[in-house]
Formats: C-alpha cells, sequence, structure tokens
C-alpha cells in the first residue's frame, strides 16, 4: 500500500478553528499543496487578512505577515517588492478585500504588482456574525439585510472576477468553487497557475474561491455545498477571465 | 480489471462530525459513527466495510479539517 492522500507540507499540524464544515479549510489545504508542489514552502511569505481566517499565519507553514483589515494587498506589495526572489500571497475573504480592502486589491492589481492573491467569497461576513457583504445575494438573509438583500437599497452583488478581468495588470483571474471533488481538483489547478504566473514574473493572479459559511447562513455543512451550488455559481459564473498568453 | 483496493485512516480527534466526507464516497462506505463521541464532542466519520474502500481519495478530498489519511494498493 502506498500513501496516495496525506496533510501536505505546506501547511503546520496546527488544527483549524473553523466552524464544522466551513470550506476554508479545504482553501487553505489547496494552497498548502500547491506551495509545496511547486517547492516554494520554503521562500513564501503569505499576508492573512481579518475575517475567519485571520488566524491563517497559525496554519500555512511558511513566513506569514498579519494585515489590517483590507490592507493585505498594501503588505504583500510592500514585501515582494523588498523580497522579489520570494512567493507572496495574500488570503482574503469577502468583506476584506471586496469591502474595506477595495482601494487596496484594485490598486494592487492595476500596478501589476507580482503576487498571488487567494479570494474566498462566502458571500457574507463570517467572523463578525454574519452580515451583509457587497457579494451577499440577492434575497439573501443576514443580520444586516433580515427581509434578504434587497437590490433597491444595497445594489446589486459585486462580482470582483470580473472586475479584475477589466484590469490590464491582473494577467490570471479565475473563479472556481469547493462544493464537490471535481471542483476541488478544478479549483487546485487554477491556485497552482496563479502561483505559477507569479514564478514566471508576470504580474498580479488572483482566484476566487466560491466558499460557504454554514454557521452564519444557517444552513447545515452538507446542505451549504447545495446552497453554494444552485445560488451562488448561477450568479457567479464559474471559469477563466484571463490568462497570460504562452510565450509572453 | 480488478478494482484497486484502499484504506483510509481516521484521525479522529480532528474530525468535526461535518458529514461531508459522507457525500462524496463512490462506494458509500463512509458514515457517521454514532454511537461515538470524539475528543471535541461531534460523532466522528468512519468506515465501516473497508475492504470496499479503493482508495479513490474523495472523502480526503473534501474533508476540510485534515482528518483522513489514504492509501492504495501499488501493483
Ligand atoms: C478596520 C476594521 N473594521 C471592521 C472590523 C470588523 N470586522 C472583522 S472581520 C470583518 C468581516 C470579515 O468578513 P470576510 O472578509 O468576508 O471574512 P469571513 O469572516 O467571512 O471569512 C469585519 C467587518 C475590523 N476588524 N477592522
Ligand atoms: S463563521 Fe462561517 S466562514 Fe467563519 S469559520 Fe464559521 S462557517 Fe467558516
Ligand atoms: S478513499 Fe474513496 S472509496 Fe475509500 S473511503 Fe474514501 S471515498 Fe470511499
Ligand atoms: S469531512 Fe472530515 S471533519 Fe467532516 S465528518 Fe468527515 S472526517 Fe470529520
Amino acid at each position: 500500500m502506498a500513501v496516495v492522500f496525506k496533510k501536505t507540507e505546506g501547511l503546520t499540524d496546527k488544527q483549524f478553528h473553523y466552524c464544522p464544515g466551513c470550506t476554508h479549510g479545504i482553501i487553505h489545504r489547496l494552497v498548502g499543496e500547491v506551495l509545496e508542489e511547486l517547492e516554494v514552502v520554503g521562500k513564501a511569505i503569505g499576508v492573512a487578512p481579518v475575517g475567519c481566517s485571520v488566524l491563517a499565519y497559525d496554519y500555512f507553514n511558511c513566513d506569514m505577515h498579519e494585515a489590517a483589515h483590507g490592507r493585505a494587498p498594501a503588505v504583500a506589495t510592500g514585501i515582494k517588492r523588498i523580497l522579489p526572489d520570494n512567493v507572496v500571497f495574500t488570503y482574503q475573504g469577502d468583506g476584506d478585500l471586496a469591502s474595506i480592502g477595495t482601494a487596496e486589491i484594485i490598486h494592487a492589481a492595476h500596478r501589476a504588482e507580482k503576487f498571488t492573491t487567494i479570494f474566498v467569497n462566502n458571500a457574507i461576513y463570517g467572523m463578525t456574525g454574519g452580515q451583509m457583504a457587497p457579494t451577499t445575494l440577492i434575497g439573501q438573509k443576514s443580520t444586516t439585510s433580515q427581509a434578504g438583500r434587497d437590490a433597491a437599497t444595497t445594489g446589486m452583488p459585486l462580482r470582483m472576477s470580473e472586475m479584475f478581468a477589466t484590469i490590464d495588470g491582473a494577467v490570471f483571474v479565475e473563479r472556481v468553487s469547493v462544493h464537490d471533488v471535481a471542483h476541488i481538483r478544478k479549483a487546485k489547478k487554477a491556485i497552482k497557475k496563479a502561483f505559477e504566473v507569479q514564478l514566471e514574473g508576470k504580474g498580479f493572479g488572483i482566484v476566487e474561491v466560491l466558499s460557504t459559511c454554514p454557521t452564519n447562513w444557517g444552513i447545515a455543512p452538507v446542505e451549504s455545498l447545495t446552497w453554494l451550488k444552485e445560488n451562488m455559481i448561477p450568479y457567479y459564473p464559474l471559469g477563466n477571465f484571463r490568462t497570460p498568453e504562452e510565450g509572453k | 480489471m480488478a478494482k484497486a483496493k484502499g484504506k483510509v485512516r481516521f484521525n479522529e480527534d480532528r474530525c468535526k462530525g461535518c458529514e461531508l466526507c459522507t457525500t462524496a464516497c463512490p462506494v458509500n462506505i463512509v458514515i457517521m459513527d454514532k454511537k461515538r463521541i470524539n475528543v471535541k464532542g461531534y460523532n466522528p466519520a468512519t468506515v465501516d466495510e473497508m475492504e470496499k474502500c479503493i482508495g479513490c481519495g474523495n472523502c480526503a478530498t473534501i474533508c476540510p479539517d485534515l482528518v483522513i489519511e489514504v492509501e492504495r494498493e501499488t501493483k
């Protein structure tokens, strides 16, 4: 018998604090596996956000830096410019990236900063107890949209990947999901590609990962996977929006 | 072609009883052990008919908490 699946070297042994069934854990693992496969664990530097993944610095088995809410791209910019040979990434939620930190991420992409962003879109503010995010779906209930999000007063959910696809400096943009095994495998391929783009020095890369928040959605973990598939994917279509041309 | 043979091991103390692994097994052998409670206070996931395991790794791929290790027979 040969071991075909075991914990990656890209993660520490520390147990995740995430709620049961929260897919943040799957996304952490994919990033860890990619760092290991690309043999860059030793030279990776991650920037953790504010949000449920605020403790990510305990889980990734590489150097980590904490950033103020939404400011991870600014911190990553500094790190990557000073240490261009290191592999730098940010790991950010949708409240962090698409709300308070919108300016930082848009301008990091616009300047074609050569780091990688893992953007976890779970359509809600998880850590603070389930408030509405810019990405919350129309009709979705949250503690600040108790009758369901209403477009007339709060606008339509923000599609970040589509926005990045209009920015020249964002050379790799893909939206993936982790609601079943086939999609988890696809998500890993996209994350790997995004890091390869950084290693080739081509520009800014971002992977938006649709993720669940069973606790604040108020939906059991298994049913949350179905909810994501049936409600999030129709509004947030999966696929690659931007990839560098070969040989460029 | 004979089916591949596999074996899974649960690092049970890490399990949070979320049941995601039970949705991913092609031979439906991953179940929740309702008779036991782990250190975290959850009914842990387990496999009851290990001889049916094909070592595909699906259960480990969907587990958010790195509970499962998978082995497969190599010929
Ligand atoms: C400057 C600042 N404003 C507000 C907060 C409160 N706060 C903490 S986490 C969070 C939202 C997190 O949501 P998200 O980024 O979607 O991550 P999740 O918890 O869902 O993974 C907010 C508003 C803060 N910590 N700092
Ligand atoms: S609150 Fe939501 S996002 Fe945060 S750990 Fe729990 S399930 Fe995950
Ligand atoms: S490795 Fe595959 S066959 Fe074996 S228990 Fe896990 S999902 Fe089932
Ligand atoms: S997916 Fe992992 S944490 Fe969830 S029940 Fe299965 S083994 Fe336990």
